[in-house]
């Protein structure tokens, strides 16, 4: 097997790059001449160890969740990333990129949000740091993320709706690109997804490593065996996948499993499922797999879950996908939401609505009874209660 | 020798004007009515914008006028058919600036080599950086014989600058401050930087875009560069106006 890994100009085979107007080049430059030296700093290192053990309370727990894996078939463990502060592994490249900013001087963030899990993470991290926060979210994401965008207010950050597009998180992206290219001196740009110009997609995935790092000692503690057979996360851009991933990418025995959101159906034309529908193209500052007509004009995708709802995916997934590294399965708005019912009613977990499509890919794995299967539960589902609440009777 | 090259060298007496427009805005069928207009009026060269979804380096206004124009229906293709014997009619030289996605999915190759049989005569890609430009389409660029201009900003290293200076051909585009299209500008610090462009002695003239919006500015803006783009300002005139002729005459007295 080809080792995966970016090359020296972003790309993951023939995905990835840096497609930035001339505004955002120094920027870019100078956090690509200086990301892999700042984060391989034994300082830096220990900062940001000791931050996520004692404030956002890793490791998180690798769950055996018995009456899932009795129900599916195989032995299905968990990775409580739900169990994060703030509620999801975004605190994770949060923190990491925020202590960054700081190395590199800039005392201003700005960072994009869907189902505001990454603007709560950035906007905490920014109040524990001091540091000035924009957070740029859908207005449409805003009506269906409303508790997120309170805590995100409450934490001192500034929320702005972007009430371009179909005001979601492709339309929230932009707005963030477009402050930073205005404001690019003193400000760093959180990115929260595996997508963007080079070195975001591998500096993110470097920050969410932590998650298949603790994968491989926990299973072993609780297996006898470092590498699970199967290794399954969600992916709208592909930050928590990218992590769940990232130590097992070049082990061949570990299958990798992505799951996207197919909405109303992959073919229902409401959908997100970018690798079944996206064709080649540049997005955001990067050459990947992406929703768009013939003519190249972004297509807005479609979601319940807000966090996926994006028109494209980070470049390492898109490389995944077309090397055939990596397995990717979708699941609907209704399947999602039934894996959401299902988990809460027999492990007494409220996952996110993001992390339920990937334990709705597990029904479509032929899996063994012997098979270790370990899913990121990427989130926890308070957020997402006024949509659960809306269907409880439906699937109850 | 090309067209803009000439525009330069026939004019070095005065301040050279670019205009940009959005094809396809405001009608669907107005991207000639504008451009004759422009021509009419005294721009020097036109930068036709193709409208995208995504345009980060634009601001609201321009951002819109997009937006407006692809919901007229406006594409790559449309644009090239409305284009069709436009040499007819304009005889200045005329730029298509837009945004990567759009030219990949039409074909790269396929793009420059129909804009050259039509008689475009340059490109600006914002989004498309120079190493990738280097290693995959300056020679594509090159055997349609098309300008194809880089961005600079006041953040561009004097290196940097040599560098895109070297591979731009017609001009180079001085943004006058790290900002996205429309953005209000302190012009005594634009000034100060185009000065400094000035002393470097690069092959191409310079022509400094973002933020020019009247006759100060314009004026400002030139002292140290042999032209400036308007584009916003341009647009909210358009958009203002019921009558396209009327509308760009009303707006171009006002710069000239």
């Amino acid at each position: 097997m080809k080792e995966i890994e970016v090359d020296q100009n972003g790309y993951y085979g023939e995905f990835g790059g840096a497609f930035v107007p001339e505004m955002l080049y120094p920027n870019v430059e100078e956090l690509k001449e200086n990301y892999l030296k700042i984060i391989s700093d034994e300082g830096f290192k220990k900062e940001f160890d000791n931050l996520l053990k004692d404030y956002v309370g890793r490791p998180t727990p690798l769950y055996h969740a018995k009456r899932l894996s009795e129900q599916i078939g195989a032995n299905i463990f968990l990775k409580r990333e739900d169990l994060n502060h703030t509620g999801a592994h975004k605190i994770n490249n949060a923190i990491g990129q925020a202590l960054l900013a700081e190395r590199l001087g800039k005392k201003k963030i700005v960072a994009e949000t869907g189902a505001g899990q990454h603007g709560v993470a950035t906007a905490t991290v920014c109040a524990l740091r001091n540091l000035e926060c924009i957070v740029f979210m859908g207005a449409l994401d805003i009506q269906r993320q409303a508790p997120n965008v309170a805590r995100m207010k409450m934490l001192g950050a500034t929320v702005v709706a972007a009430e371009s597009g179909n005001k979601t998180l492709k339309d929230a992206t932009n707005e963030a690109i477009r402050y930073w290219i205005n404001h690019a001196h003193d400000t760093h740009y959180i990115i929260g997804s595996a997508v963007g110009p080079h070195p975001y997609p591998d500096m993110v995935a470097r920050f969410q490593s932590v998650i298949s790092e603790e994968v491989r000692w926990q299973l072993k503690e609780k297996t006898g065996k470092e590498t699970p057979d199967y290794a399954v996360a969600c992916v709208g851009g592909g930050s928590n996948a990218a992590g769940t991933f990232y130590h097992f990418l070049n082990e061949e025995n570990v299958h990798l499993v992505a799951v996207e959101a197919a909405g109303y159906g992959v073919d229902s034309g409401e959908s997100a499922a970018t690798t079944q529908l996206g064709t080649v193209g540049v997005l955001h500052g990067s050459k990947s797999l992406v929703m768009q007509t013939k003519d190249g004009q972004i297509i807005e995708p479609y979601s319940l879950s807000a966090g996926l709802d994006y028109p494209g995916i980070g470049p390492l997934q898109a490389h995944l996908f077309k090397s055939g590294r990596g397995t990717f399965l979708n699941a609907t708005d209704d399947e999602a939401l039934a894996a959401a019912f299902n988990l809460t009613k027999i492990e007494g977990i409220i996952p996110a609505l993001e992390s339920s499509h990937a334990l709705a890919g597990l029904k479509k794995l032929k899996l063994k009874p012997s098979d270790n299967v370990v899913v990121c539960l990427s989130g926890r589902g308070d957020k997402d209660m006024d949509n659960y609440l809306k269907v409880f009777d439906k699937f109850n | 020798m090309s067209r803009i090259k000439d525009t330069f060298s026939n004019n070095t007496d005065r301040k050279i004007l670019n205009v940009y427009c959005t094809a396809g805005y405001p009608q669907l069928n107005s991207t000639l009515e504008v451009m004759e207009a422009l021509q009419k009026d005294g721009a020097d060269i036109i930068e036709l914008g193709i409208p995208y979804s995504d345009p980060l380096a634009d601001g609201e206004v321009i951002q819109n006028s997009g937006a407006i124009a692809l919901e007229n229906g406006m594409t790559i293709e449309v644009l090239f058919q409305q284009l069709e014997n436009f040499r007819d009619k304009i005889h200045i030289p005329v730029i298509l600036m837009g945004y990567l996605n759009p030219v990949l999915q039409y074909g790269f190759e396929e793009f420059c080599k129909k804009a050259s049989e039509l008689g475009i005569d340059g490109l600006i890609l914002p989004d498309l950086p120079e190493y990738e430009f280097e290693a995959n389409y300056r020679q594509i660029v090159k055997k349609y014989q098309l300008d194809f201009i880089f961005l600079v900003t006041p953040e561009t290293s004097i290196a940097r600058i040599r560098q895109l200076d070297e591979l731009s051909t017609g001009f180079l585009y001085a943004v006058s401050s790290s900002s996205t299209t429309g953005s209000d500008k302190n012009f005594t610090d634009v000034e100060k930087y185009l000065g400094k462009l000035e002393t470097l002695g690069l092959k191409n003239p310079i022509m400094v875009g973002f933020g020019i919006k009247d006759k100060a500015t314009f004026e400002s803006a030139t002292k140290h560069a042999a032209g400036a783009i308007i584009g916003t300002a341009y647009i909210k005139a358009l958009t203002a106006s019921d009558d396209i002729e009327e509308g760009t005459h009303a707006f171009l007295e006002t710069i000239k």
